[in-house]
């Protein structure tokens, strides 16, 4: 105890302070690069997943693999996978790309599951109604379906990108300098273990806790149908 | 030559057959009704109509037209000269009323934008809701938004008309409401084709009525035939239970 | 790319990787039990409770759930043994993972007593049942039948992302394993390719078990995929 408190002053001296906001932000980055390609890249697979027809059940048949061989592999595993991976193709990738890409593939295979959750919420009947209009899948899909489907997919999708934030710190046994891996540093340096980590998950939670408010708050207001939404913008403004 | 021919029609779902060779025609103007019990198949030739249920045979004339629905490209011709109302009004949810109305005139047949703007709001005050143009669905009752589903549909200049149960969900007192908008539309000679339980209302706006069970036609003919001198004992059992009251 | 696969030594080495995959199994169920039993008495308290227990359980739960499971292992793991407490690193991960599992299943167990309907408890108290045989007909299966496919879910979360992070504080499980032996003769690729392959059967079986278990025990349909 008396170790801690005499290391204090020293631990959260400026230049230190400044590593834990850069390791924050590299934290942060991380996170939200991947989850935003990931995002993306899960709409595609959802699309291609639901491409009708017999030519595409070996495609439809990949698009499901693909979600459930990655919702079953520990993320560290992928990490190594992906950072061997790319280091045997390209050998001076840098490890924050290498961290992005293993957050990406991660964040597919949920993402995807969100998203197909999201479409399936709209009811057959709106589908139809637009078919018999004579849209095409395209037209349905972003016009009809996507646009009631939002509500849907973005608390969910927030509250995975969220999680995520704890989730990257394995990857600093790669050597990102995120700000687990500055907690392992600082620890070596022979600050109080305690100090650190608790400094570190405070930290975390301060990311954490108020983006996963932010979620649910989004969640309540999206739940709101739009009717009444569009009534209280104008009671407001 | 008929407007609208529907020719031995046969439908699947999966092994069960749901249309066993529907045929039934009108004169343009005219109105068909399909009634019968449910189950029967009603709504399905409808949604064979609107190529939403694949048909397995048969084929369907329009205006001289004949199409049987092989291809995407037939469908998408069979759905550009024919518009539906379903029993649930379906109207998109993310949308204004006016978005409903305009959204394939103007995105899938390119009209011209000031065109469908001014019939859009024609075919509102058709319906009595000029006012509610800029309103979403869930703002709206059942009797409105099955109004709004009605100029919908008009609004795409369809040369048929089918109405799956449009007052089925609706509660009693707002049935009137639409029943009123169907009748001005047969007044201007529209042709159409109705699935209906409101016997009394069939009777009134029909010129044929065609009863149906278990995917087949069992009696067809005008309103007093079929209702007052059934031939078939199917047909006399139906309309006994269901015009008693 | 001219990289030769060579899974030959991965074979040879198989042995060491299947009491990986049993360890990680162990710890995966011992966290889950462990944690399930922190989350009955939490979720219970924050539903029940006065409101200073109800704070305090909210405290954890809000903390755990937003920090790290690494963080909150390191911090058993480096952090303690400064206030004299020296745990070997299997404790440390077991405890920590009990800990981090106990939050998220205060959640997921609390909306399961949240979902139990007064109007089902009243039909059974009409019926003349004691308070025991409300508990037993009607309060467990309709919370095991409502939460039961979240349980299973977060099982596999447990099995797969929970015991893997022992790796790190040199924990020997089957991520562990795979660290340990590639590093000596520097076949990752390989080694993590079969041990990905490994965890998915691993989970797979454990998916299959769960929804045979629950359709038996508490005729619920629980999703295998």
């Amino acid at each position: 105890m008396e170790r801690i408190l005499e290391q204090m002053p020293r631990f959260f001296s400026g230049p230190n302070l400044i590593l834990l906001l850069e390791s924050a932000g590299l934290t942060l980055a991380m996170t939200v690069a991947g989850c935003l390609i990931g995002f993306g890249l899960a709409f595609v697979l959802v699309f291609l997943r639901q491409t009708p027809g017999l030519w595409a059940l070996p495609l439809r048949f990949v698009c499901i693999l693909y979600v459930e061989v990655f919702r079953r592999i520990p993320f560290i595993v992928v990490i190594y996978l992906v950072l061997f991976f790319i280091q045997t193709v390209t050998p001076n990738a840098s490890l924050f790309t290498i961290a992005v890409i293993a957050i990406c593939l991660y964040a597919v295979a949920y993402t995807a599951d969100i998203i197909r959750g999201g479409l399936e919420s709209v009811p057959l009947a709106q589908i139809e109604a637009a078919q018999a209009m004579n849209l095409s899948r395209l037209q349905t899909n972003l016009r009809i379906v996507l646009p009631q489907a939002w509500p849907v997919i973005i608390p969910p999708a927030i509250a995975f990108a969220v999680s995520f934030i704890k989730d990257t710190a394995l990857v600093s046994q790669v050597g990102v300098f995120e700000l687990t891996f500055r907690g392992k540093e600082l620890n070596n340096q022979g600050y109080s273990g305690i100090l650190v980590f608790g400094t570190i998950a405070l930290c975390y939670f301060l990311m954490s806790f108020p983006l996963s408010m932010l979620g649910q708050y989004l969640e309540k207001r999206l739940a709101t149908p739009r009717g009444q939404r569009r009534s209280r913008k104008i009671w407001f403004t | 030559m008929p407007h609208l021919a529907v020719k031995d029609v046969r439908a699947k779902y999966g092994s069960l057959e749901v249309l066993k060779g529907i045929s039934f025609s009108i004169e343009k103007g005219e109105i068909a009704a399909l009634v019968g019990p449910s189950g029967s198949g009603k709504s399905t030739v409808l949604r064979a109509l609107m190529g939403l249920t694949p048909i397995t045979g048969g084929a369907v004339d329009i205006a001289g037209e004949t199409m049987n629905y092989s291809s995407a490209k037939e469908v998408r011709a069979a759905r550009d000269r024919m518009a539906v109302v379903f029993q649930q009004y379906n109207l998109f949810q993310n949308m204004t009323v006016m978005q409903n109305l305009t959204l394939a005139p103007l995105k899938i047949k390119k009209w011209n934008k000031s065109e469908v703007m001014s019939e859009a709001r024609r075919l509102l005050g058709l319906v009595g809701l000029s006012d509610k143009a800029d309103a979403f669905s869930d703002q709206l009752s059942g009797g409105q938004q099955q109004r709004v589903a009605l100029a919908r549909a008009l609004a795409l200049k369809p040369q048929i008309l089918l109405l799956d149960e449009v007052t089925s969900a609706l509660d009693p007192e707002l049935v009137n409401e639409v029943l009123d908008a169907i009748r001005k539309l047969a007044n201007e000679g529209m042709t159409m084709v109705i699935v209906s339980h409101e016997m009394a209302f069939v009777r009134e706006v029909a010129d044929k009525v065609v009863f149906m069970d278990a995917g087949q036609i069992i009696e067809a003919g005008t309103p007093t035939e079929l209702f007052d001198t059934p031939r078939t004992d199917r047909a006399r059992d139906f309309f006994s239970k269901i015009l008693r009251h | 790319m001219d990289y030769k696969f060579q899974f030959g030594v991965v074979w040879d080495n198989f042995p060491e990787l299947l009491e990986g995959a049993w360890l990680t199994f162990q710890l995966g169920c011992f966290a889950f039990a462990g944690g399930a039993i922190i989350g009955l008495i939490c979720a219970a308290l924050k539903t029940y409770g006065p409101w200073p227990v109800r704070f305090v359980v909210n405290v954890y739960v809000v903390f755990i759930t937003n920090t790290p499971a690494l963080i909150q292992i390191y911090f058993l793991y480096f952090g303690l043994p400064e206030v004299g407490l020296r745990w070997s690193n299997e404790a440390c991960l077991i405890i920590g993972l009990t800990l981090n599992a106990g939050a998220y299943l205060t959640l997921i167990l609390r909306a399961g007593f949240l979902s139990v309907r007064i109007t089902e408890i009243e039909a059974g108290q009409t019926l003349g049942m004691s308070l025991l045989q409300q508990v037993r007909y009607i309060i467990v299966p309709h919370i095991a039948k409502s939460i039961y496919p979240a349980l299973a879910n977060f099982f596999i979360v447990v099995l797969v992302m929970g015991t893997s992070v022992g790796a790190l504080i040199g924990v020997d499980e089957l991520t562990g394993q795979a660290i340990n032996l590639s590093s000596v003769n520097y076949r990752w690729l390989e080694y993590f390719t079969v041990v990905a392959g490994m965890y998915v059967v691993l989970t797979f079986v454990a998916s299959i078990g769960l929804a045979l278990l629950g359709r038996w025990a508490f005729r619920v349909k629980a999703r295998i995929f």
